[in-house]
C-alpha cells in the first residue's frame, strides 16, 4: 500500500507544477467529457432508422417546363412505362421522401380547432395505391386505403384539395401521441376544422427532415393521404429494384423517361442510399472533426504529462537514490510516481466534472445540445486516468531505474 | 542584448530538441486547429452589406390564430399576401421590397442543350437599388414594370456566362416557365455572405439566377420554392388564404422612421384585429440586418461551436506549455544561477527566458499558419453549403501570427518568473 503522505508533502514543494497537471486534465476531461457525448449524438442521427427499405429504392425528378407533361395521367404513364423496366418490382410518383428536405407540413388534432395551424405537426406523403409497397411500409393496424378512395391531386388549388380529404393512414409515431391511451384506428382526427378518419395505422417513416435529437419521437410522425399526383409538383418517381440492380435500373429509367419526355430534364436521379449518405454528410464529418479534436487533446494532455513528470523524477533523483539505498524496490519507486499521478488526474477530474457541468448548461443553452447523461463523467474520467498512466509509465520506470549509488554520489 | 539573449535562446533549444520539438508542435496544432475555425467564423458572420445594413430592417406582423403553435412568441418570419401587399401600399420607407423564392424550368437556347430547372427570385425592381446590387449590362426593371406585370427579367453573370456566352444579353429573350421574358439587366458578380435576404433556403449560396417582378409571378401563379405557412381558414387560393410565403425588406434612412415604421405595424395590427383578419393582438418585430441574421442564427450553430471547442483545444494546449517551459525552464536552475551570481539581473534572465517563450511562439505560429491552410483546405473539402467560402484572409493571417507569439509569450510569463526567483547561491552550492 502507497501511503498518502510522502507524496502529498512534495507535491508541496511543486505547487505550480502540480496545479499545471491538474488544470490540464481539469480541462481536457471537460472538453472530451461534452465532446465525447456530441459524438454520440451525431452517429445516433446518422443511424436514425428510415423504416422504408433503403436499400431497394432509386429516386428521379423530371423538371418539367411544359406543364402538360407534369399532369397526374402523364405520371401515371409514366409510372407503367418504368415498371415494365425487367427488375423494377414496384413504381410510384410520390410528393416528398424521407430525409430529402422537401417537407409538405400539415397539423393535426383530436378536436376540431379554429386554424389550420393548431395540433400536432407532421410531413405528409402522397403516392398512389402503390406507395407503401414501393417504400416498404408496413400496415400494422386497420387497412390500407379501399382503391375507390384515390383521387388526383392537381396543380391548382393546393388548399382546396387537401381540405377534400377525409381519410388517411398514420405512422406509429403519430397516433401514438395522438392518442396515448388507445387505438387510433377508426379515430378521427382534424386538419382546422376539416375531419380525417384514420382507416390504418401503418410502421413508422422518418421525416423528410429531422430534428437535431435523434430520440425525438416527432422525426417517426408522418400521415398519408389517397392521392395520387403527376411529376410536376417537384414529386419524385420512386422505383423499387434488388439492391444488385439499382445503378442499371437508374440508368436505365433516366433513359426511359428522357425518351418519354424528349424536351424535359431528368434532373435528381440517384438511389436512396446515397440522399442519406448526403443529407447526414454535416453529422459525420462534425462527428469526425470532434474525434480528431479529441484525439489531439488526450495527446497533447499525454505530451504535458510526460514533460513534467520527466522533469520531477530528474529533479528527484537524489531523492529516489536515497530510498532506493533504504530499501525501497524499483516497484515501490515506479508506484510512487504512479500514485502520484493518479492523486493528481483525480483532483482534476473532479474539479473538471464541475467545469463539464457548466459548459454543458451553457451549451444547452446556446444551442440544441441535450443534458449530459452522468454515465459520460465516468466514461470520460476513465480515459484521462488511463491517459494519465500511460504518460507517466516512462518517466515512472526511469526513475525505477535510478541506481542507490547516485544517491551518495551526488551528496 | 537582443541579439545575444536570440543566441543563448537557440543554444537552449538545441539542447533539449524533443522538448523543444514538442512544445513548438503543441502550440501549433493548437493555433491551427483554433485559427481554422475562427476563419470559418469570421467569414461567414460578416456584414453582407456594409455601410448599407443599419438601415434595412425586415417587418414581421403576427396573422396567426390564437391557437396556432404558441411555442413562439415571435411572429412568423414569411408575411402573407394580403400583409404584404398592404404594407407596401401603406408604410412610409425609402424603399421596399417584397420577395419571394421560386424554381421554374428554362427553355434551352440554341440545339442540343437540355432545359434546365433555375432557382429564382420574384420580386420588386427596388430590390436592385436597396441592396446596392452591381449590373453589368442593362439596369434593373421600372415601377411601371412592377405595377403592370411586365414580362421582364434581369439574370445572374453565371446565367448570361451560360445562355450567350457572357455577352450584353439585354433585349433578348428566355423562356422561363413556359413564358417568354425579355432582359432588362445582367448582374455583374454578387455573392452576399450570407445571403441575407432569404434565410429560409441555402444561406450561403450563390443568389438566383433569374429575377423576375413580383406582380408578374403572381399573375402566372409560379409557385414558392421555399416554405409555406398557413394560419385560420384557408381562403380559396394562396393569396387569399392567410398562408405566409413572403419575405419584405424595407430601408429606413433616419432612427425616427426606424420608429414610425414599428408604430405603423403596431397600428396596421390593430387595425386588422379589429376587422377581425387577426386573432392575436399587435405582435410585431422591425429587426435590422444584422439583428435579423443573429435572431435566426444565420451562422451555423456548428460552426460556433467549433470555434469554441478550438478555443477550449488552444487553452489546454497554452496550459501543457507553460507546462513545459516550467520544467524546461527549471531544469536550468544551474545555470541561471551561474548567471545571476555573475551579475546578471533577474531583470536580465527574465528577459531572456521570455525570448526564448517568444522563439518557439514564432516557430509555433509558423508552423501554425501551415496547419491553419491545411485546415481550411480540409474544411472546403467538407459537404456544407459555406464549405467554399473558406479561405484565408489577411485580417485573420496577422491575427494568427498575433495569437501565436501572444500565446507563447503568455504561457512563458509564469514559467519565466518562476525561474527567476532562483536562488544563485543554492544552486551554486548544489553544483
Amino acid at each position: 500500500m502507497i501511503s498518502l503522505r510522502p507524496i502529498l508533502s512534495s507535491l508541496r514543494r511543486h505547487k505550480i507544477a502540480a496545479l499545471l497537471i491538474i488544470l490540464e486534465t481539469a480541462l481536457a476531461f471537460a472538453i472530451v467529457s461534452n465532446a465525447l457525448y456530441m459524438v454520440v449524438g451525431r452517429l445516433e442521427r446518422v443511424r436514425m432508422p428510415s423504416g422504408i427499405d433503403e436499400r431497394s429504392l432509386v429516386m428521379l425528378r423530371l423538371d418539367t417546363s411544359d406543364r402538360s407533361q407534369g399532369t397526374v395521367a402523364s405520371g401515371l404513364a409514366d409510372v407503367a412505362a418504368l415498371r415494365a423496366i425487367p427488375g423494377v418490382e414496384s413504381a410510384t410518383v410520390a410528393n416528398s421522401m424521407p430525409l430529402s428536405g422537401m417537407q409538405w407540413g400539415l397539423s393535426f388534432s383530436t378536436r376540431p380547432m379554429d386554424s389550420i395551424g393548431s395540433g400536432v405537426g407532421a410531413p405528409l406523403y402522397l403516392g398512389g395505391g402503390h406507395l407503401l409497397r414501393t417504400l416498404g411500409v408496413h400496415v400494422l393496424a386497420g387497412s390500407e386505403f379501399a382503391p375507390s378512395a384515390y383521387a388526383d391531386f392537381r396543380r391548382k388549388g393546393f388548399m382546396d384539395q387537401l381540405m377534400t380529404v377525409h381519410q388517411a393512414l398514420i405512422t406509429k409515431a403519430l397516433a401514438e401521441r395522438l392518442w396515448p391511451h388507445g387505438r387510433a384506428v377508426g379515430k378521427e382526427m382534424y386538419m382546422g376544422k376539416t375531419r380525417v378518419q384514420v382507416v390504418g395505422v401503418v410502421s413508422n417513416i422518418i421525416r423528410p427532415y429531422v430534428s437535431a435529437d435523434a430520440h425525438d419521437p416527432a422525426n417517426y410522425f408522418a400521415a398519408i393521404y389517397p392521392r395520387r399526383l403527376g411529376p410536376d409538383l417537384g414529386a419524385f418517381y420512386v422505383l423499387r429494384c434488388k439492391p444488385a440492380d439499382r445503378s442499371r435500373i437508374l440508368e436505365a429509367a433516366r433513359a426511359k423517361l428522357q425518351a418519354l419526355h424528349p424536351t424535359e430534364t431528368v434532373g435528381l436521379h440517384e438511389t436512396f442510399t446515397r440522399m442519406r449518405r448526403h443529407y447526414f454528410a454535416n453529422d459525420r464529418s462534425m462527428a469526425w472533426l470532434l474525434v480528431g479534436t479529441m484525439l489531439a487533446l488526450l495527446g497533447v494532455t499525454a505530451v504535458g504529462i510526460v514533460g513534467l513528470a520527466s522533469f520531477w523524477v530528474q529533479q528527484r533523483t537524489r531523492q529516489i537514490g536515497v530510498r532506493r539505498a533504504l530499501g525501497a524496490c524499483r516497484a515501490d519507486i515506479r508506484r510512487y510516481f504512479q500514485a502520484e499521478n493518479f492523486l493528481l488526474a483525480t483532483t482534476g477530474i473532479l474539479i473538471g466534472c464541475a467545469a463539464a457541468i457548466v459548459i454543458n448548461v451553457w451549451l444547452m443553452a446556446h444551442y440544441s445540445v441535450p443534458r449530459l447523461p452522468v454515465i459520460y463523467l465516468p466514461v470520460g474520467a476513465l480515459l484521462l486516468v488511463g491517459i494519465g498512466q500511460i504518460a507517466v509509465l516512462g518517466p515512472a520506470i526511469r526513475a525505477a531505474r535510478v541506481p542507490p549509488i547516485r544517491a551518495m554520489r551526488a551528496a | 542584448m537582443f541579439a545575444y539573449y536570440l543566441q543563448l535562446a537557440l543554444r537552449a533549444l538545441r539542447r533539449s530538441p524533443l522538448l523543444t520539438a514538442l512544445m513548438v508542435l503543441a502550440l501549433a496544432v493548437g493555433i491551427g486547429a483554433s485559427m481554422t475555425m475562427l476563419t470559418v467564423l469570421h467569414v461567414l458572420s460578416g456584414d453582407p452589406l456594409p455601410g448599407r445594413s443599419a438601415h434595412l430592417y425586415y417587418p414581421q406582423v403576427d396573422p396567426r390564430a390564437s391557437g396556432d403553435a404558441a411555442a413562439d412568441p415571435r411572429p412568423p418570419s414569411l408575411l402573407t399576401y394580403i400583409d404584404a401587399m398592404n404594407l407596401m401600399r401603406e408604410g412610409r420607407t425609402t424603399r421596399a421590397a417584397v420577395m419571394y423564392a421560386g424554381s421554374e424550368v428554362l427553355r434551352p437556347i440554341g440545339p442540343g442543350r437540355s432545359p434546365q430547372s433555375v432557382n429564382s427570385r420574384y420580386t420588386s425592381g427596388s430590390f436592385f437599388s436597396m441592396f446596392a446590387v452591381p449590373f453589368r449590362y442593362g439596369a434593373p426593371w421600372s415601377g411601371s414594370d412592377d405595377a403592370g406585370g411586365a414580362h421582364v427579367a434581369v439574370i445572374s453573370r453565371a446565367l448570361n456566362q451560360s445562355l450567350f456566352g457572357g455577352v450584353d444579353s439585354v433585349g433578348r429573350s428566355i423562356v422561363y416557365g413556359g413564358h417568354s421574358f425579355r432582359i432588362v439587366g445582367v448582374l455583374a458578380h454578387w455573392r452576399p455572405i450570407p445571403r441575407f435576404y432569404d434565410l429560409d433556403s441555402s444561406r450561403f449560396g450563390d443568389v438566383e439566377k433569374v429575377f423576375i417582378p413580383f406582380n408578374t409571378a403572381r399573375a402566372l401563379d409560379f409557385s414558392v420554392a421555399g416554405s409555406t405557412n398557413c394560419y385560420g381558414k384557408p381562403g380559396s387560393s394562396l393569396d387569399t388564404s392567410n398562408c405566409g410565403y413572403i419575405q419584405m425588406w424595407v430601408q429606413l434612412d433616419t432612427a425616427r422612421a426606424a420608429v414610425a415604421y414599428r408604430r405603423f405595424l403596431v397600428n396596421y395590427s390593430e387595425q386588422q384585429y379589429a376587422a377581425g383578419r387577426f386573432s392575436r393582438k399587435p405582435n410585431v418585430r422591425l429587426d435590422d440586418l444584422m439583428r435579423w441574421l443573429a435572431v435566426n442564427h444565420a451562422v451555423p450553430d456548428d460552426v460556433r461551436m467549433q470555434a469554441w471547442l478550438a478555443l477550449g483545444f488552444l487553452l489546454v494546449c497554452v496550459v501543457n506549455t507553460v507546462g513545459l517551459m516550467l520544467a524546461k525552464f527549471l531544469r536550468r536552475s544551474g545555470e541561471i544561477g551561474v548567471r545571476r551570481a555573475l551579475g546578471a539581473s533577474r531583470h536580465a534572465v527574465f528577459a531572456q527566458l521570455l525570448t526564448e517563450a517568444g522563439m518557439i511562439g514564432a516557430a509555433g505560429a509558423l508552423i501554425g499558419l501551415t496547419l491553419t491552410m491545411l485546415g481550411l483546405w480540409l474544411v472546403r473539402q467538407q459537404p456544407s453549403g459555406y464549405a467554399q467560402l473558406a479561405r484565408m484572409q489577411p485580417s485573420m493571417l496577422v491575427a494568427t501570427l498575433a495569437v501565436a507569439i501572444g500565446a507563447s509569450l503568455l504561457a512563458g510569463i509564469l514559467p519565466a518568473w518562476r525561474a527567476c526567483l532562483v536562488a544563485p547561491a543554492m544552486q551554486i552550492k548544489a553544483q
